[in-house]
């Protein structure tokens, strides 16, 4: 009987230790001294590391704001590469702290699936690529083609309601990773990739002959690319959330990374310039940190055109437009909620 | 004819030699390859098979192939076979994965050490095996410290592991802890506590029961929610986990087998012997039944080391991944037999060798108590 | 207890307890349970806190929702309405599919290979030996990768398919074989074929109880050979071949009509099939030379013909040996199925652990859906085999 009790108090000290109350993600990233950030296995200018092994591209840029802000070095960050398939999983079990992994924004991702989204930083949309030499024009002509397609998307399902509505067949290839795409696509087992726009102009220019290929003019769906963070835990939501809107409205406020330390040396004319980089009133506080959260953010990775051009822009190997990325200002819809 | 003389005496006739047509090459060919009409047609349609595969194969391999270029193109350029140059410029990669270049004596210090471990392991007639064998026993520890760093050295994450290195990491890791675990499983299944033995029995049951890939995906994707929040352990730890139970529920069935085998006598002796259960296992039951399982127990070891190619679907980078990723290269791009015929040449080196030694110890260690 | 507690008041009755063997494999096993029961609780516990802190609960219903994906190859209806429970049924059937193909395929196989190895000629001999040694010391994620790989980079792509007689055409998108369609007239041959098949079983167990009784011999093998394939054959002539092909045709991208096999699943079931092919043939070689000489040379001294000593003597004995490392290994083959997912296969894995789990993100429900499903695989090849085994067991008198 003697034995039983000692097993009862076994149990319930563990049970114990499993309810100990879960410190806030803020604490947990402070205590930690790092930064775990989910991203893609290796999408060209999104998310890979390069050939000394330093993970470089536009979803990494967010994550070393983050850590800038945070803790105050844009490199204390540890990047935990996820797949398509695992990657809400990686973080809501707590193993990342916020993701930024070419992410689509949907309600049941947001709802169901239990995250909170940050403010879309891409802005995009899904279309295919297909060997120009077989003369297709347009996607409505893709009856009964083989198109490969990363499982566990968004463009999955969109590619689905796709064909469905317009009455056309199609043989899904499915894969799993973007290599395993080039590989399939390159190695002609379908006659069409499919994935964000972005993606196909990522994945084509790492095929042999990037001009052999075109990207078709439809795109089929509206994939608005963001961050994400767990369900409840607020305050972490919100410093996901204004640091991309603080990188944005730097490009709109003209604040660089060269300029940024001069900008906050002292207070200019400027009354928006001041609150983002603490100078006037102490936003900061709000959501937890120091007033200088957001000149290092900026001071790291710099403004969004900055981010956009060195990974993903048109000098880049890459060479997406801004587009609808511009500047609500400049005819995009970018456009950073007031930091006020 | 007759007048020769019998330089012989009755019944001490010299042996004469063979008929020629049963001696010699051709009569060895008549009598392996062309005996009856069904070992002619399989003669024939074998040699077929040999002339159409590999010459072509021996071509593509070594004559037509391009050991050094650029890239693709400057290996399509010299020759039209295999382009082993990308191996070549990916070598360190395959080998060390992302571990940092700094630190790469670590690794290779890591490979000799390892050497140095094994041969207590197999050599028995080597001065001081048991001091020797007792390094060996703490070699994952010792390999564990140069490889992950602190204490002293600088700290690596596991992240950054790859190619062979993980291979091995893996391999040694679910090798030298699946065998104890296994032997604690199989005593726990043939033992006669009911409740322990139910519950040996199940976990064994349901781990074979299930693929390996399975368990990887609860490694990856569900076993943070089993931990207390915020508890994070490394991806790779809950592999070497993953693998080590999976390799260790089989090896215990391996060994349930040799401990079957044993004749009751031998537990009655040792009973009466009046040694405790420890005491028996240890110096009567288990020496005889692994000796009888070591077949079976390398037989797992090289599953096991075949299976470490499974990490590759969770997203570690063995050298299977190492290799796809490479492929994704620009500059590498449709590459994938060479970089499959150099993965596989390494798995078969190293299992081919391990089935090898089974063989040998299986003889040596027949000792003609076969019952 | 108490008793032992009387006899020794002190501190001493624990170890008391300890020494006695009875009470300590009772204490032995409580302690065990206790840490199992508490692991098990103590992960439990952690399980519904975390899910809760996301307040995630735990339910079936997401298997009554629209799956909204598309899966190629598929034996039961579906499309991309169809719910997520369907999908599961499609992965379910894909995995029995492939499983149950590569088992007949791998047992084939393996025969062949079981015996080439005992082959006196030495070629053949070799061959096999090197290509047992080959295929089983490379890991079988690799075959899967290479044998789809060869499919995808050596055969032609649709427009310049290899066709076979201008009906079935090979290419990298998958084989496209005719597809039979019947008219109603066939459905009699189909009954004759049952008929067949009924009365071959029948008649065996006549024409074995005859010569039990009188010696007597029917030439069975040749009236059952007339029975399943004659008469059917025969009725499907007379009936005028009541039966039409869909020939597969180029239109578009691809072939359109036949069936198809995916260039997935014949790459998976190839290289399942190769690869657990090289363990039976070595179980089928370890299991033919373990049936000892004497019961060849004394069927011999009986005059019984070659093959009449394999069939009835070596064979049935060498099956004993065999059938428990059969066994393992088609367990083997179902379980290796699972790596599907590296060539994009829709299985189980693949499907309801695949994307179902990443749609949906019921992480806890979907792998023990998978693991269940497998466990229940395993369960009942196992019990299958287990009563085969008992069937064919040395029966003593």
């Amino acid at each position: 009987m003697k034995l039983l009790k000692i097993a009862a108090y076994t149990t319930a000290l563990f049970s114990l230790t499993a309810m100990n109350a879960q410190a806030g993600t803020l604490e947990d990233v402070q205590a930690r001294g790092e930064l775990n950030c989910v991203v893609s296995t290796g999408i060209a200018g999104f998310a890979a590391p390069n050939e000394d092994g330093r993970w470089e591209g536009f979803d990494i840029d967010f994550c070393r704001a983050v850590a800038a802000a945070v803790l105050g070095d844009g490199e204390k960050v540890k990047f935990v590469p996820a797949t398509t398939k695992n990657r809400f999983t990686v973080l809501n079990s707590g193993e990342g702290d916020i993701l930024f992994r070419n992410t689509t924004e949907t309600m049941s991702r947001d709802a169901d699936l239990k995250l909170t989204f940050l403010p879309v930083n891409y802005y995009d949309g899904q279309g295919f690529m297909i060997r120009k030499e077989l003369g297709v024009e347009s996607a409505k002509d893709l009856d009964g083609a083989s198109i490969c397609i990363q499982t566990g998307t968004t463009t999955e399902l969109n590619l689905a309601d796709f064909f469905r509505t317009n009455g056309i067949s199609y043989e899904p290839v499915a894969i799993e990773t973007n290599e395993e795409g080039i590989a399939n696509y390159g190695g002609n087992r379908c006659d069409v990739y499919t994935t964000d726009a972005s993606g196909l102009a990522s994945t084509r220019a790492a095929l042999e002959d990037p001009s052999a290929h075109i990207i078709l003019p439809e795109i089929i769906s509206k994939e608005p690319l963001g961050g994400a963070v767990r369900h409840g835990d607020d305050q972490w939501a919100d410093i996901g959330k204004w640091v991309v809107n603080a990188i944005i409205a730097a490009e709109e406020l003209g604040i660089t990374s060269e300029n940024v330390e001069e900008l906050a040396a002292a207070p200019q004319e400027n009354p928006n310039i001041n609150r983002l980089l603490g100078t006037e009133s102490d936003m900061g506080a709000m959501i937890g940190l120091d007033p200088q959260w957001a000149v290092r953010a900026i001071k790291a990775v710099g403004n969004y055109a900055e981010i956009f051009d060195r990974t993903i822009g048109p000098d880049t190997a890459i060479g997406l437009e801004r587009g609808l990325n511009a500047q609500w200002t400049d005819g995009g819809i970018l456009y950073a909620a007031p930091i006020r | 004819m007759t007048d020769t003389v019998q330089n012989y005496k009755p019944g001490e006739h010299p042996s004469l030699p063979p008929p020629s047509n049963t001696v010699g090459p051709i009569a060895w060919i008549r009598e392996n390859l062309f005996s009856s009409p069904t070992n002619i047609v399989l003669t024939l349609v074998c040699a077929w098979l040999l002339y159409k595969v590999v010459p072509g194969s021996l071509n593509w391999m070594f004559f037509d192939a391009a050991f050094t270029g650029e890239d693709r193109n400057a290996c399509k350029a010299v020759a039209d076979g295999a382009c082993w140059a990308f191996i070549g410029e990916r070598l360190a990669l395959f080998t060390y994965g992302f571990y940092p270049a700094e630190q790469r004596w670590r690794v290779n210090l890591s490979f000799i050490l390892l050497i140095a471990a094994i041969i207590p392991v197999l050599f028995d007639n080597i001065p001081f095996r048991k001091y020797g064998l007792i390094y060996s026993a703490l070699f994952p520890f010792i390999a564990g410290w140069l490889l992950i760093g602190g204490f002293g050295l600088e700290p690596v994450p596991t992240s950054e592991f790859g190619g062979l290195m993980l291979t091995l990491v893996i391999g040694v890791t679910g090798i030298a802890f699946s065998l104890p675990i296994g032997i604690l499983l199989a005593l726990g299944r043939v033992s006669n506590l009911p409740l322990i033995k139910m519950i040996c029995v199940g976990f064994i049951e349901f781990i074979r029961g299930v693929p390996l890939i399975t368990l990887l995906f609860i490694a990856s994707t569900m076993l943070s929610y089993f931990l207390p929040p915020g508890t994070n352990f490394d991806l790779l730890l809950r592999v070497l986990i993953m693998v080590t139970i999976f390799a260790a529920a089989y090896m215990a069935e391996v060994i349930r087998g040799g401990l079957q085998a044993i004749p009751k006598g031998q537990f009655e002796g040792a009973d009466s012997l009046g040694l405790k259960y420890w005491q028996t296992m240890r110096l009567i039951i288990l020496p005889q039944a692994l000796k009888i399982s070591i077949p079976g127990i390398v037989n797992t070891f090289i599953g096991l080391f075949k299976d470490t190619t499974l990490v590759v679907i969770i997203g570690l980078l063995d050298p299977l991944g190492i290799g796809r990723a490479s492929l994704a290269d620009t500059k590498w791009t449709g590459l994938s037999t060479e970089v499959y015929l150099f993965v596989a040449l390494f798995f078969f080196v190293s299992c081919f060798a391990m089935s090898r030694y089974s063989l040998y110890l299986e003889s040596k260690l027949d000792t003609g108590h076969k019952r | 207890m108490s008793e032992v507690a009387v006899q020794q008041p002190s501190s001493g009755g624990i170890m008391r307890l300890w020494n006695d063997k009875e009470s300590r494999s009772v204490i032995v096993q409580i302690i065990a349970v206790a840490i199992f029961f508490a692991l098990f609780f103590y992960m439990g516990r952690n399980a519904v806190s975390n899910l809760e802190t996301l307040g995630k609960d735990i339910s079936l219903d997401f298997l009554g929702q629209t799956a909204s994906y598309d899966i190629s190859q598929r034996l039961i209806e579906y499309d991309s309405r169809s719910t997520h429970f369907r999908a599961m049924l499609v992965g379910i059937l894909n995995t029995l599919l492939v499983a149950f193909c590569g088992i007949i395929l791998a047992t084939v196989l393996g025969f062949l290979l079981g015996v080439f190895r005992l082959s006196k000629n030495w070629l053949t001999n070799k061959l096999a030996y090197v290509y047992i040694e080959y295929v089983r010391n490379v890991p079988v994620l690799l075959h899967i990768l290479m044998v789809h790989g060869v499919i995808i980079h050596t055969l032609p792509v649709p427009k310049n398919a290899i066709s076979v007689s201008d009906s079935v055409f090979l290419t990298n998108r998958g084989f496209f074989v005719p597809k039979p369609l019947f008219e109603p007239m066939f459905w009699i041959v189909f009954g004759l074929f049952v008929a067949g098949i009924l009365f071959t079983i029948w008649f065996r167990r006549y024409a074995k109880n005859v010569q039990d009784l009188t010696g007597k011999q029917y030439p069975v093998f040749w009236i059952s050979l007339g029975a399943i394939i004659g008469v059917p054959a025969l009725a499907f002539l007379v009936l005028g071949m009541p039966i039409n092909w869909d020939i597969p045709e180029l239109k578009g991208f691809n072939y359109k009509g036949g069936m198809v096999l995916r260039p997935e699943f014949i790459a998976l079931w190839l290289a399942l099939s190769l690869y657990t092919a090289a363990f039976i043939g070595e179980i089928v070689r370890a299991g033919i030379t373990a049936v000892n000489w004497g019961q060849t040379e004394a069927a011999s001294a009986l005059g019984l013909t070659r093959s009449r000593t394999l069939n009835l003597v070596v064979i049935p004995q060498a099956l004993r040996i065999i059938i428990p490392p059969l066994t393992s290994q088609y367990l083997n083959l179902t379980k290796n199925s699972s790596l599907a997912i590296a060539v994009g296969y829709m299985d189980i894995v693949a499907t309801v652990g695949g994307v179902t789990l990443n749609q949906t993100g019921r992480e806890m429900e979907c792998m023990t859906i998978v693991l269940l499903l497998y466990l229940t695989f395993s369960l009942i090849i196992s019990t299958f085999m287990n009563w085969y085994n008992k069937r064919i067991k040395l029966v003593e008198r």
